[in-house]
């Protein structure tokens, strides 16, 4: 589904990810897990097209999206979450999942300004499939609000119900549970999981152990940005060189 | 009622009051101040389009607004070409000049852009007055002749208030439109977070160049409608003090909203009629509203007056309940 080639990044003369290749399969949840530093969020930054990798190639599918721009990547089914959730503050919470179906819908300008009936029907469209997706992350109630009055909590979920309804083929989580409380983890690792039954793979960048364990099927390990490990869940919790770069040398 | 039937009733009825309010003026003193605020609030909504909506910053429309102007003036005075066709090419020049230009200066973010537009304005000025053998220079261009539909031709302050008025009010309606569709929530998207906007696909840098178009386009419309209603133009009128008057209104009246623009232009354009008597004081006055509505009500007048409503309305309910 999603595959990574000998990845090499640098800053400057710092290098923050070293020959890192790695591959997704479809319509799985993988965990990429490891400590501060390791290069977790400059990988999902170079997958999405936010930074240029110095090296390597990115795949989606058979297609090479290794230089693609992020506004190209939406279109083909690859979207993302951020570790600060980048919400549209002034929007409503439905406006916010409306942007999500931009690629979805294609009324240029003057048709807009015009609203030939065409785009009226799409409009309508736009709508449905929004409020669809706020029931799906259970958000109906808050549709009318602004984005920023949301609390925490119910903004990532705005923010993973907005990168819903680009309808992807693969999410890219960065965090997804950071911030949230241990009530809202557990309804975010239950959401994850319909997620996933949507036939929807997922990538998740994550510190906490308990959900990445609970529901990814494979685990990979970053460590000063090379891949340390791979494996299940159960392969990982007792690979030795996992350990030591968690817990330092015994 | 739902929310777009509301919308629908409020513009019929802000289309009703304009249509109407000529019949209660004496004298064409009024029916003149009401022409230029219809002019401004084009300008006015054409720049908020960049501003409000898309967070991208001008301080060079006047200088659409005088292409607009002098393209029309100059295809019409010395050319054969019917003034409605000269129209049409001034909007399309001045959109595809912003569309040439906007592609380099709208990737500058912030001061950058400020400042690159302000030299965009100051290079088309000086435009304006050296080349004379076009545009009249300094001593301006004159004898524009003026809009006709058939016999009816656009040459009295009556006439010249319903020409001026229904572009008005088709560029408010249009922009309402643009603006509650899937390119007005994307030009929001771009104001509130760039990178959540690409990443949601939205192809950033081509709609910012799109809609900074639409806006040159909108302002060279109104240019054009000046020049044909003055019949007299001269560089004077498209400098630097009226691109930052157009941005003065766009945030006195309110950013994001399309009445707000009107509102802004009306009160620009009415307060240098009342302030005649404070003479040259009047630049403080305006200085001093832009800060005290950026301190204090950001969201400009309308959102003043939104409030207020809100609160009339809600002890209105509050009696009904109690009795």
């Amino acid at each position: 589904m999603l595959r990574l080639d000998g990845i090499n990044k640098l800053f400057g003369g710092l290098t923050a990810l070293e020959d890192v290749s790695l591959s997704v399969t479809k319509r799985s949840i993988t965990g990429i897990i490891g400590p501060n530093g390791a290069g977790k969020t400059t990988l999902f930054n170079i997958v999405t097209g936010l930074y240029t990798q110095t090296s390597g190639q990115v795949y989606l599918g058979e297609k090479n999206i290794s230089f693609f721009a992020p506004e190209s990547l939406a279109s083909l089914g690859l979207v993302r979450t951020f570790q600060n959730v980048e919400l549209f503050g002034q929007m409503t919470v439905l406006e916010n999942v409306m942007v999500g179906l931009h690629t979805r819908s294609k009324s240029g300008i003057f048709s807009c300004a015009f609203k030939i009936p065409s785009q009226i029907r799409e409009e309508k469209y736009i709508k449905e499939k929004g409020l669809k997706w706020l029931k799906f992350t259970g958000l109906t109630d808050c549709a009318d609000l602004n984005a920023c009055n949301l609390p925490f909590g119910k903004g990532r979920l705005l923010e993973i119900s907005r990168a819903l309804a680009v309808e992807p083929q693969i999410i890219l989580m960065d965090e997804p549970a950071a911030g949230l409380n241990s009530r809202e983890t557990v309804e975010l690792a239950g959401l994850i999981r319909r997620i996933k039954e949507l036939g929807i793979t997922v990538v998740l960048v994550e510190h906490d152990m308990e959900l990445v364990m609970d529901i990814c099927e494979s685990i990979i390990v970053l460590n000063l940005g090379k891949k340390l490990a791979c494996g299940t869940p159960r392969e990982i919790q007792e690979n030795a060189a996992v350990i030591s770069a968690y817990l330092g040398e015994g | 009622m739902t929310k777009e039937r509301r919308q629908i009733l409020i513009f019929l009825f802000f289309a009703a009051a304009v249509l109407v309010t000529p019949l209660f003026l004496k004298g064409s003193y009024f029916l003149n101040v009401l022409i230029f605020i219809g002019i401004n609030t084009m300008l006015a909504v054409a720049l908020n389009l960049l501003l409000g909506y898309a967070g991208q910053i001008s301080l060079g429309h006047a200088a659409f607004f005088g292409l607009g102007a002098y393209i029309s003036g100059i295809l019409t005075t010395r050319f054969p070409i019917d003034p409605w066709l000269a129209m049409m090419l001034a909007g399309f020049c001045a959109a595809g000049l912003a569309f040439v230009i906007g592609f380099p200066i709208l990737k500058l973010k912030g001061h950058y852009l400020a400042m690159a537009t302000l030299g965009f304005g100051i290079i088309m000025y000086i435009i304006f007055n050296e080349t004379v053998g076009w545009t009249g220079g300094p001593s301006g261009l004159s004898s524009i002749p003026n809009l006709h539909i058939g016999s009816l031709v656009f040459d009295n302050d009556w006439n010249n208030y319903y020409l001026i008025w229904i572009f008005t009010l088709g560029v408010m309606l249009l922009s309402i439109n643009l603006s509650q569709s899937r390119i007005g929530r994307a030009l929001r998207a771009i104001h509130d977070s760039e990178v959540a906007a690409r990443v949601m696909g939205v192809n950033v840098r081509v709609l910012k160049v799109q809609i900074f178009a639409v806006s040159a386009l909108l302002s060279a419309i109104a240019g054009s409608l000046y020049a044909h209603t003055m019949t007299f133009i001269s560089p004077v009128a498209f400098g630097f003090n009226f691109s930052v008057e157009i941005l003065t209104m766009v945030i006195i009246g309110g950013l994001g909203s399309i009445y707000g623009s009107f509102l802004g232009a009306a009160i620009l354009t009415m307060l240098p009629e009342l302030l005649r008597v404070f003479q040259d004081f009047d630049i403080i006055i305006y200085g001093l509203m832009l800060i005290l509505i950026t301190m204090y009500m950001p969201g400009g007048l309308i959102s003043g007056i939104e409030m207020l409503a809100k609160f009339v309305m809600s002890k209105i309910r509050g009696k009904q309940s109690n009795a």
